[in-house]
């Protein structure tokens, strides 16, 4: 029972923070939302018994790909700007 | 004349395909069993490897992890092609994250350790969970760690390049040698020694070795291209 009490908070966790990454304007804090998800995920892999696929989701999901994305919002700009200006730049 | 050319090469391998798939013999009775009971005796009977994704990863499907390895190359070859000519135009990181004396001494202690985890993930595939791949992208975070916290912490491209090759050559090699001594391409021909010993499971310790190394280089080399890209602001 109380397994899948624990499988359905980690589940909603996820949600949560994929959710949030969508919503939030910020990209730094998106990114790290996005890190979460993977570190759930993995958490989610070990409890299903699937320790190799957890290690590879944890250092590729977790570490590479949040670093890299750290990388690009250095490179480029942190603040996600409005439909409306982007359109306006267009232009 | 090319055309022609052309169109018997791919005449040839049509030909060669089609037999190959014609004789698989999809609906044969050991496809609707499936075959998972055959691996997990196989594994523990005869290659005595404890870890049986690895012994299927590398053993029976040894030429998926072959192309893996081949879309990760191509992969950062192209990441490498795409960003040359502005890395080439600076010289020197574009981004830096300045850390204090904290971060860099912190990170001077914990790189050994990320380095030894990676190795030891490699080096027992077979016997715990992980393997070349993961091995390979733990490592890469440790040189991960020592770039951002340094600012004048550089790779040698030319050595990722060598280690990245010679760890290719060794894999193809490895299979090559299975196709002459064993009959398949990547087919055991070692001693497969004691079940959950260190140097067991014949030929998969040594291809997951190369995994990792290669694993690890090319990562690296995406790490440090990316980096070193002319900011764009």
């Amino acid at each position: 029972m109380i397994y899948f009490v624990l499988i359905a908070f980690l589940l909603l966790l996820m949600i949560a923070a994929a959710v949030y990454s969508i919503r939030q304007k910020d990209l730094l804090y998106a990114t790290l939302a996005t890190g979460i998800i993977s570190l759930v995920l993995s958490i989610l892999f070990y409890l299903l018994q699937a320790p190799d696929v957890a290690l590879t989701e944890a250092a590729i999901g977790v570490a590479l790909t949040t670093i890299i994305f750290l990388i690009t919002i250095r490179n480029t700009v942190r603040y996600e700007s409005d439909e409306d200006n982007f359109k306006s730049e267009v232009k | 004349m090319k055309k022609v050319i052309v169109i018997l090469l791919l005449a040839a391998l049509g030909f060669y395909l089609g037999t190959t798939f014609f004789n698989i013999g999809f609906g044969d009775p050991h496809f609707a069993n499936g075959v998972k009971d055959f691996y997990l005796k196989e594994t523990v009977d005869n290659l005595h490897v404890s870890n049986t994704v690895t012994s299927i990863v590398v053993n029976f499907r040894g030429f998926d992890t072959l192309g893996e390895v081949t879309v990760l190359f191509l992969a950062v070859t192209a990441l490498g092609s795409i960003l040359y000519k502005r890395r080439h135009e600076v010289g020197t990181r574009s981004v830096l994250f300045s850390s204090s004396s904290v971060v860099t001494a912190g990170s001077k202690l914990l790189f050994p350790a990320v380095i030894l985890l990676g190795v030891y993930v490699f080096v027992h595939g077979h016997l715990s969970p992980g393997g070349g791949f993961q091995g390979g992208v733990i490592i890469a975070t440790g040189f991960l760690l020592m770039l951002l916290s340094y600012e004048n912490y550089s790779v040698s491209h030319k050595w990722l390049s060598i280690v990245e090759s010679l760890a290719g050559i060794v894999f193809a090699g490895v299979g090559l040698l299975g196709f002459i001594n064993g009959g398949t391409f990547l087919q055991n021909f070692l001693p497969t020694g004691v079940l959950n010993n260190l140097f067991s499971g014949g030929v998969i310790p040594i291809i997951y070795i190369a995994v990792g190394f290669k694993v690890a280089a090319e990562l690296t080399g995406v790490i440090y291209t990316v980096l070193h890209e002319k900011g764009v602001k």
